[in-house]
């Protein structure tokens, strides 16, 4: 235990240190290089010589880089909560098709609404129009993770649980689709922007609606970490030890709903971040005690998701790719090398 | 006879499934009474019903009809967490979280007893090294539970289970899938932590023998939707066992404890006489070659075995012929042509 303990330690403090770089680093770098001694001045006291700077920092930077690490904290512990919830290593948001759900929530708001109610229009609409997006598209995950825990329930084979999902995402894609081509073209390429996913949409009071939701998910991520432990032994033991599965698993779901909805409502669906995250922290720490895990999680989705921010900034020049595509290309790799490592998948979700 | 109060006490109970209106009893009319520092076994052959019996006393599913009463109360009336705190359990259930240690498994079973946040007190300390000591499981804990052999793995769940602290552990089949010395370990460790602790300990299982020696109590279930409880020697004695257990092609024997697999396909023409270690065995190999040992001394053969430094040494007596013998096997070679199958 001890040792565990200083290694969990020293893992933490590891973390922290990357993310605190990255994170400088991820504002320093951009089409525009920004001098680290600048960056610090502009955080810290909100001045600057170079007004250029200081409005690319306030406005621009600065907030894609906490989107970031929203983003990054939220979808890996929706991951970690729905791998101990459904005993599945391959369990995650996108993979089981909940993001696909926070889709379909955002396509009702953004191609039924009609023209009035695009993106842009949203976000005319303030706070207000924040909640209404994160509010369907926590529903919308919210409708394919019950859906999903209703047939798991029926389901043991954890492949079998997958390519239900992947059929429920498929599902829940062509109605979107079959919404896209009953869509006029401008509201069409609006909806295809998002699901490229993207960081830097997420300004000014969206900012501080993401926030709270995502720090709301996350703190009863936290509470639940004590249950979410005593269903790692399954649910038959976890009943045994007092823990009511019914109410545990509504409060489970509820949380990723809120977390991966909200993120993906504003940064778009964004892959393998979910399901490879809680792997690697896994193993990082060696652990299972969602006690510890939660907060690492957050700290390895926060450095992972600011990497790749990094990366789709493609530093020097004027271009910049979808967030999407980076964590895909990170985060399959990782899952592939899950399935390599461990033959039997059955035992290797924890 | 001063009758203590029961831990765990069932009246008129029927279990079964209930599944969109339609019910299937597997047993019913169930009156049992279970007494703290008592070991019980519940045997009965496959399908009896012996499962859904520990899962409907576990809470894990509803009976059909009647009362369970645990420690003076309706199991229906106690919250999961005040249950969590009478009863724990040791399941059948496969745990896939590999990557818990032997110690993480064991603090899981504090469960009902820590905080929102799972933080671990003095007591709960001293609670976990107390059942790690009881289980002996001290070289385990660092070990993940992929890297446990079933045994070991079984052990673990069962300081899991003490670590609970629990007057009433219920067991199912917590000796399968372990090969012999490990089944007898843990049913002496079931023993003595009854013995010593006071609780009260259910087990099903399938170990006749070990049952017979360790159970204070034995419960047989029928396939017919019944249950005897009885001392061991009780049941043994009524024949209950013989009935329970009865199929074709094997027989349980009363004299012995044991099942006799191989039935005398021949009328019994041998007599066994001499030291009982070695008669026992000779005993056993002559049945398995179909070979009927005879009550009486003037049977067609008669056999004299003793104890000697090497194990065994006879003498075969047949009509006007005798023969010296050092091992059983050549006591079989010599007598099955005497014999031949019909």
């Amino acid at each position: 235990m001890m040792q565990g303990d200083q290694r969990s330690g020293s893992m933490f403090v590891f973390l922290g240190v990357l993310a605190v770089a990255l994170f400088c680093l991820d504002i320093m770098l951009g089409s525009v290089a920004i001098p680290f001694k600048e960056v610090f001045r502009i955080i810290t006291s909100g001045e600057s010589d170079n007004r250029a700077w200081l409005f690319i920092i306030e406005k621009i930077r600065l907030p894609k880089a906490i989107t970031a690490i929203l983003a990054g904290c939220a979808l890996s512990v929706s991951g970690l909560q729905m791998q101990t919830l459904f005993r599945n290593p391959l369990a995650g948001p996108s993979e089981l098709g909940i993001t696909a759900g926070a889709g379909l929530g955002v396509a009702a708001v953004m191609l039924a609404g009609g023209s009035s109610a695009s993106m842009y229009a949203i976000s005319q609409l303030g706070i207000s129009g924040s909640w209404l997006i994160i509010g369907m598209a926590s529903m919308g995950s919210a409708a394919v993770l019950s859906l999903i825990l209703l047939i798991a329930g029926r389901i043991r084979d954890n492949v079998i649980l997958l390519i239900v999902g992947v059929m429920i995402g498929t599902i829940t894609l062509s109605i979107i689709s079959i919404w896209q081509y009953f869509s006029q073209p401008e509201q069409l390429q609006e909806y295809i922007m998002w699901t490229f996913g993207s960081l830097g949409g997420v300004t000014g009071y969206h900012l501080y609606v993401l926030s709270a939701v995502v720090i709301a998910g996350l703190l009863l991520a936290f509470a639940s970490s004590k249950s979410l432990n005593a269903l790692l032994l399954g649910e038959n033991y976890a009943r045994s030890m007092g823990l009511t599965v019914g109410r545990t698993r509504l409060l489970i779901m509820f949380s990723t709903s809120l977390l991966t909805g909200s993120i993906t409502a504003f940064c778009g669906p964004i892959g393998f971040v979910g399901i490879a995250i809680p792997h690697i922290t896994r193993s990082l720490l060696g652990t299972s005690n969602h006690r510890v895990l939660i907060p690492a999680t957050c700290l390895t989705g926060t450095v992972l998701l600011l990497l790749c921010d990094i990366i789709a900034q493609l530093p020097g020049s004027q271009t910049v790719i979808p967030i999407n595509v980076v964590t895909s290309l990170l985060g399959a790799p990782v899952v592939i090398w899950i399935i390599i490592r461990r033959n039997n998948l059955r035992s290797a979700f924890s | 006879m001063i009758n203590p109060a029961a831990i765990l006490e069932t009246r008129a109970l029927a279990i079964g499934y209930r599944s969109s209106g339609h019910e299937r009893t597997v047993a019913a009319q169930l009156d049992v009474r279970l007494q703290p520092g008592n070991l019980v076994c519940l045997l009965g052959s496959n399908g009896a019903g012996k499962s859904t019996l520990m899962r409907t006393l576990g809470g894990l599913q509803p009976a059909l009809s009647g009362q369970i009463i645990i420690d003076g109360q309706p199991l229906g009336a106690l919250k999961p967490a005040e249950l969590a705190r009478k009863l724990s359990l040791v399941l059948t259930d496969r745990i896939d979280a590999g990557n818990l240690t032997a110690r993480e498994v064991v603090v899981l079973g504090r469960t009902p007893y820590t905080g929102w946040l799972g933080s671990l007190s003095e007591n709960d300390h001293s609670k976990i090294a107390q059942s790690i000591e009881q289980a002996g499981i001290s070289p385990l804990l660092d070990r993940h539970m992929h890297q446990l052999s079933d045994g070991e793995r079984q052990k673990v769940m069962l300081a899991r289970a003490l670590a609970q602290d629990t007057p009433l552990i219920l067991l199912d089949e917590p000796t399968a899938h372990l090969d012999l010395p490990n089944r007898v370990e843990m049913m002496r460790l079931l023993h003595t932590l009854a013995r010593d602790t006071r609780k009260a300990i259910l087990l099903s299982t399938h170990e006749l023998d070990l049952a017979l020696q360790t159970a204070d109590e034995v419960w047989l279930m029928h396939a017919d939707g019944t249950l005897l409880a009885g001392l061991p020697e009780d049941l043994v004695l009524n024949g209950s066992f013989e009935t329970t257990f009865a199929r074709n092609g094997f027989s349980f024997d009363r004299a012995t404890g044991t099942f006799v697999i191989h039935r005398p396909v021949d009328t019994a023409q041998i007599y066994l006489e001499g030291a009982v270690g070695p008669v026992f065995w000779a005993r056993r190999a002559l049945e398995r070659e179909g070979l009927g040992i005879s009550r009486y001394r003037d049977a067609p053969c008669r056999i004299s075995a003793a104890d000697t430094p090497d194990g065994f040494e006879a003498e075969i007596f047949f009509e006007n012929l005798a023969f010296k013998v050092s091992s059983v096997q050549e006591l079989i070679r010599q007598i099955r042509p005497l014999f031949p199958l019909r």
